[in-house]
């Protein structure tokens, strides 16, 4: 069992707070991702749990131990950073074997060990060689099998990806949670990318200026997100938000956003009576938004295509309403002119709402 | 007559042979994708062609005109380097002026010149900004304006997005993408991600090891690549590519691999006499390849799932087929997690199969 769990963190670098109490509880065999725009506090907190910085205040836990006052050495603990700090001069056998070494274990058990984590992430043709030989995905795993190869309670990834090729990248993270899958390791990675942490993650925690602005599975964060911030950090293409109302038509409940508008009735119980008064934003995604070349049967709006994006499998198109560019995913079947009249049709069941104010989730 | 035309194009750096025989065209308003791999040439191409680098045969044509021998501030080549290149001190007006005053414009026309360029793309309102203050964004338009200000035929872009984070990138790829079409002055734009160059190009030409491999519109490249290393590129996730041998029983044609029976009778007409006594492989998109949960097609192939990624409105499921590694991309399936078993269809229509030997596409 390795549990990890932090209380109310908090940290500054000078005047600027880095991390406002940060709290989080992270299960036995858990991946769990870290993400967040860069500046968020990723870094800082991840050096927190190694005990390479000390918080201002909060504390850390480990299988329930407070490990505060554990110096990093002991905390058994691996961290893997962005640039790798590998030695240039010793073979890829040497830099994986070095920390074995500072342990002092006996020569046949550092060589099975290196031998085992070297097969494991495939990189036994790498020992004998030298790292100004390694391509950047290798010299990855390099870090990787160093850090691996002390057999760490908990492993810390910091941007372990950011620095290879989008080609690379793809494979890169199958692997990484292959290898956390085999090994059993608890596992915190963070990245600025949401697609990757999506990818990756049992569960993700969307950090800003400091705080953890919510946490869950990849779903929950797509589906459901509480706050403007993680509706736009998660999915990608980003959230159409724009602004709107919530108005009484009748016995139907509106969201008026002026050049468009979606009937809300079958929601909107939950919110209406303090909505009412409230400046909103209505948030749709892109893949619930549905071009139509005709009017059809009514509840759509008239619009004109204003870029197109091929995304390979599929297409987005940006479709100005009035003052307002909403972006639509499509199959890439469908091919599109710039200044086409398209109608644009909303999925009610699908639409989000937040207050303009606080970034809440308003439904 | 083409806005530039490239015939011929080979570079030599001592032995190393960087660009190989490299030649094509751009067509008035139409933006040209270079993509590759680190290494493949495109930005020595793009150097040739802007006269930072002589090439050591071939030619370069600008508007019809021969411009080897044209130094490249003469060339009328507007060029934006990667990190914008923006004068920290300089107003937006005067970093947007500067190519003019040092072309000794008389005071009112480079007044009427940076104005027009500037509410072109968008910036008329900050003109008295420092360059030092601008975002991302902000710098990314003012490098373009500080180019199409000197009224360029030919407008170059290196690798504009690559060192920005994943969510900004999105925003740019569009901005960049709108600005083009307003703009409307032939690009040539230089990449190693294959989904900038989707989302951007009207054309990708394809390069690898010094060589155009295929050039095609975005469209084209993605759905008829012409070479196993095209279609390894082009697409995220990658294709799938599954060593296979064609056998025929009665009227039957079925591509079969260790684990996997693909039943591609309907496509017998088109592959005729181009694959006997040959290794195959056969490709399929993982978009290609749809998933149930219960057996409704009578060619649907049992898989077990190894491991979902959960990207959006989209999910990307990793099967085993047998011993056979395959990617699926689906929407997301509820009860679908580590260790099911789905049924897989693959889309006889988006088949691909390659000749293993020459690796060139044969369908």
């Amino acid at each position: 069992m390795v549990t990890l769990r932090f209380v109310n963190i908090s940290k500054k670098a000078g005047k600027r707070q880095i991390l406002k109490n940060a709290s989080l509880d992270i299960a036995d065999k858990e991946l769990f991702v870290i993400a967040g725009p860069p500046g968020a506090g990723k870094t800082t907190l991840l050096k927190i749990i190694a005990g390479l910085v000390a918080p201002d205040e909060g504390e850390v836990y480990i299988d329930e131990q407070m490990v505060n006052t554990v110096p990093p050495g002991d905390r058994d603990v691996g961290m893997v950073f962005e640039i790798p700090p590998i030695y240039p001069n010793r073979t890829g056998f040497q830099n994986i074997a070095f920390p074995l070494e500072v342990k002092k274990l006996k020569g046949d058990q550092v060589r099975e060990r290196v031998e085992e984590v070297a097969e494991l992430l495939q990189i036994t043709h790498l020992l004998d060689r030298k790292p100004a030989t390694y391509s950047g995905g290798e010299l990855q795993r390099v870090a990787l099998a160093r850090v691996l190869v002390r057999k760490p309670r908990i492993l810390l990834l910091d941007e372990p990806l950011k620095n290879l090729d989008a080609k690379i990248r793809e494979t890169t993270r199958v692997e990484l949670k292959r290898l956390q899958r085999e090994f059993g390791t608890t596992m915190i990675f963070s990245t600025h990318d949401e697609l990757e942490a999506t990818a990756v993650g049992d569960r993700i925690g969307v950090m800003k200026e400091g705080a953890f602005e919510q946490t869950g599975t990849p779903k929950e964060l797509y589906d459901s997100p509480k706050t403007v911030f993680v509706a736009r950090f998660i999915g990608s293409p980003t959230m159409n938000l724009t602004d709107c109302a919530l108005k009484q038509m009748g016995d139907r409940w509106v969201l008026d956003a002026s050049d468009f508008n979606v009937d809300v009735t079958t929601g909107a119980d939950q919110m209406k009576s303090e909505a009412m008064a409230q400046e909103l934003l209505l948030g749709m995604r892109p893949e619930d938004v549905i071009l139509l070349d005709s009017p059809s049967n009514g509840g759509c709006f008239e619009g004109q295509v204003e870029l197109t994006q091929n995304f390979g499998d599929e297409r987005v198109v940006t479709v100005r309403v009035g003052k307002a560019s909403i972006n639509c995913l499509t199959g890439k079947e469908r091919v599109f002119g710039y200044g086409q009249k398209v109608y644009v049709k909303l999925r009610e069941e699908k639409v989000h709402v937040f207050r303009k104010e606080t970034g809440m989730a308003a439904m | 007559m083409p806005k530039l035309e490239v015939k011929n194009l080979r570079k030599l750096f001592g032995t190393f042979e960087a660009v190989k025989d490299v030649s094509f065209q751009v067509e008035e308003k139409e933006t040209l994708c270079l993509l590759g791999p680190s290494g493949c040439g495109k930005t020595t191409t793009l150097r040739i062609i802007a006269g930072l680098e002589a090439p050591t045969s071939g030619e370069v044509f600008v508007d019809g005109v021969r411009v080897n021998d044209i130094p490249p501030q003469k060339r009328q080549i507007g060029l934006v380097f990667q990190d914008y290149a923006i004068f920290p001190h300089l107003s937006v007006f005067e970093n947007i002026a500067y190519g003019l005053r040092v072309r000794k414009t008389p005071g009112a026309q480079l007044k009427t010149k940076v104005h027009d360029a500037a509410s072109l793309i968008g910036v008329d309102r900050i003109l008295d900004v420092p360059g030092k203050k601008l975002g991302l964004s902000e710098m990314q338009r003012v490098a373009i304006g500080r180019s199409i200000v000197l009224d360029p035929k030919l407008l170059l872009l290196d690798e504009p997005l690559s060192n920005i984070d994943a969510k900004a990138r999105e925003r740019m790829r569009a901005e960049l993408g709108r600005l083009q079409k307003e703009i409307g002055i032939a690009t040539v734009y230089v990449t190693h991600d294959q989904l900038e160059a989707l989302t951007l190009a009207d054309r990708i030409a394809v390069m690898r090891n010094g060589l155009i491999e295929q050039i095609g519109t975005t469209g084209n490249i993605y759905d008829n690549a012409r070479t196993l290393f095209v279609a390894r590129f082009i697409g995220s996730p990658t294709m799938n590519l599954i060593d296979c041998e064609l056998t025929r029983s009665g009227k039957q044609v079925i591509l079969k691999s260790e684990d996997l029976v693909v039943d591609i009778t309907e496509l017998a007409e088109a592959i005729t006499g181009k694959v006997e006594g040959r290794e195959l492989i056969l490709g399929i998109r993982p978009e290609d390849i749809s998933l149930n949960i219960k057996k409704t097609n009578p060619r649907a192939i049992e898989a077990e799932v190894q491991l979902v990624e959960p990207i959006g409105a989209k999910s990307i499921y990793h099967l085993m087929i047998g011993r056979i590694a395959v990617l699926a991309k689906d929407y997301p399936m509820p009860d679908v997690n580590v260790g099911s078993r789905v049924w897989s269809t693959f889309n006889a229509d988006k088949l691909h199969v390659f000749d293993k030997k020459t690796e060139e596409a044969i369908l």
